[in-house]
């Protein structure tokens, strides 16, 4: 097999053979974990079942659900990014900014966004708002400080290049700082996505009633461990595929810096 | 129309009793110290010393990148208030935007100033060839070699017509042979333009190979020790170093340097 083969393939296979085995000779507390083939058969019932007519009220509604919770990603993230990017850029600029704005910033992170949470149903009630207060909440943290952190490793001499290339403030921002603190914003992104995901299923499984972390709870309650399994998978994947496509958008962005690392 | 009253020839660069400290790890470090230099329009002026005797703090104040302590800085007839195109600088490092390609490297200062593309466009296609760079408008700087990157940094700011172009020894980092290279290609430059340079080197062969007037400076505190006027025949090439009116001169810099040496272990 050559180097480049489907290696990754492996670990995964061996993991599920294990899975299977652990199940099946009970290793594990018998009915509790489902086995991977009935995780298997669940899962494409919930997605490909017609709804109502099965006896499961999970089957078919699968991307509904999936629906929900990646709008609620999607426009959390997107508030984050709308206020994390330029503070993030005003902080890491202006030291004034930063003086005034960073200490909050930096006592208010440590605050995990799930004791967020009877705050959050408090004031929102058990409404979109809430989740996307929550989203939004967690999402903005790492983007702000990533993007901070790029701004002031700007390089000297290309603000210096800038300058007496006639450059003024609002120039040297737009050409020199945001295309240097770039890389970092992605980093950012990156993590603040995840973290999306996260407080997605929290949100969904306390103050909303829908969605992929509705679902995950709900299956718990009535006992359907091979749904909460499948959900978890579910999750995961809408994890890897948002955290690839902001991957793809640096790549398209940041061609310079591919050249570079090869170069 | 009234002629206007002829102005006195005024200075490309001049630097009246400048003194610069520098506050480091909570000491103060005085990095040049009663400075008296000028530069005549037209003018190649080289500064040689020592690393670390204040001649690229020197530089850097003739570009408004800081301010001195004490004393003037004056340039093309105003005093000095910060970074400005008409004096454009090349760094040692090229100090390009590796997120812009070479054409965008060398049409930042005109698209900044609002240049008209129809002005600029002519000119950057002239100096990407006088500088061998044709070919390469859409290259980024990370595919470029040292030399390129640092022609691109010339062209960058020769694109500006700068009323004074400041070098803060631009080919340091170059290997030998590339260095030789360059030095050419800035002769060539000169010629053409008659540009008026401020060119900071520890090289004594390259100051006195370019430039007009070479002025020796002493260890930190920097202060200028002595001016040497450089009456070699233009144009130049390299075969100039060979020649025995260099070598002379060659050895009454070294001299001085030797001095300094002693001087600054005597003290």
């Amino acid at each position: 097999m050559s180097r480049r083969g489907p290696w990754f393939i492996l670990l995964p296979l061996l993991l599920l053979g294990l899975w299977h085995v652990a199940v099946t000779r009970q290793w594990v507390m018998p009915g509790i974990i489902p086995a991977p083939a009935q995780v298997a058969e669940s899962w494409q019932r919930w997605i490909f079942g017609k709804p109502g007519l099965s006896l499961s009220p999970y089957s078919g509604t699968w991307v509904a659900n999936v629906v929900y919770s990646a709008r609620r990603v999607f426009e959390g993230f997107v508030i984050a990014a709308g206020v994390g990017i330029p503070l993030g850029l005003f902080i890491g600029w202006n030291r004034l900014v930063a003086r005034i704005v960073d200490p909050s910033v930096q006592l208010l992170r440590p605050v995990p966004i799930t004791a967020w949470l009877p705050f959050s149903i408090a004031v929102f009630g058990i409404y979109d708002a809430g989740a996307l207060f929550l989203i939004a909440l967690g999402a903005f943290y790492p983007i702000v400080v990533n993007t901070t952190h790029g701004v002031r490793d700007t390089n000297l001499l290309l603000l210096r290049a800038a300058r007496m290339l006639g450059a003024g403030e609002p120039t040297v921002l737009r050409k020199v700082v945001l295309p240097s603190a770039l890389p970092s914003i992605f980093t950012g992104l990156r993590l603040g996505v995840g973290v999306a995901w996260t407080a997605v299923i929290v949100a969904e499984m306390i103050a909303v009633k829908s969605g992929l972390g509705y679902v995950l709870w709900d299956a718990y309650y009535v006992g359907r461990m091979d749904i909460c399994v499948a959900t978890m998978f579910s999750v995961g994947l809408l994890g890897f595929v948002s955290d690839r496509i902001i991957l793809g958008a640096g790549h398209l962005f940041l061609r310079w810096r591919v050249l570079e690392a090869h170069g | 129309m009234a002629e206007r009253p002829r102005a006195a020839p005024r200075l490309a660069a001049e630097l009246r009793d400048v003194w610069k400290e520098f506050v480091k790890g909570g000491r103060r470090v005085e990095a040049v110290r009663a400075i008296d230099f000028a530069v005549a329009p037209n003018e190649f002026a080289a500064i040689l010393g020592p690393s670390g005797c204040g001649k690229s703090t020197l530089l850097n104040m003739v570009a408004g990148f800081d301010r001195p302590t004490r004393g003037q800085v004056w340039a093309n007839g105003a005093p000095v208030e910060g970074p400005d195109p008409s004096r454009a600088v090349v760094f040692q490092e090229p100090a390009l935007f590796p997120w812009y390609t070479v054409l965008d490297n060398i049409t930042f200062g005109p698209k900044t100033r609002r240049v008209p593309p129809e002005v600029y466009r002519p000119r950057v296609a002239a100096l990407l060839s006088q500088v061998g760079l044709e070919g390469f408008a859409s290259h980024y700087p990370a595919e470029l070699s040292g030399g390129m990157k640092q022609r691109v940094g010339i062209a960058r700011v020769l694109v500006m017509e700068p009323e004074l172009l400041l070098m803060d020894e631009p080919f340091g980092s170059l290997d030998a042979q590339t260095r030789l290279v360059m030095q050419e290609l800035l002769l060539e430059v000169w010629e053409r333009r008659h540009q008026t340079v401020l060119f900071v080197t520890h090289d004594v062969e390259e100051a006195l190979l370019l430039a007009d007037s070479v002025s020796v400076m002493t260890a930190r505190p920097g202060r200028i020790k002595k001016r040497i006027t450089v009456e070699l025949p233009r144009p130049r090439a390299l075969d100039l170093t060979t020649s025995p009116l260099f070598n002379e001169l060659k050895r009454e810099v070294l001299a001085l340097i030797r001095e300094e040496r002693l001087r600054a272990a005597a003290e």
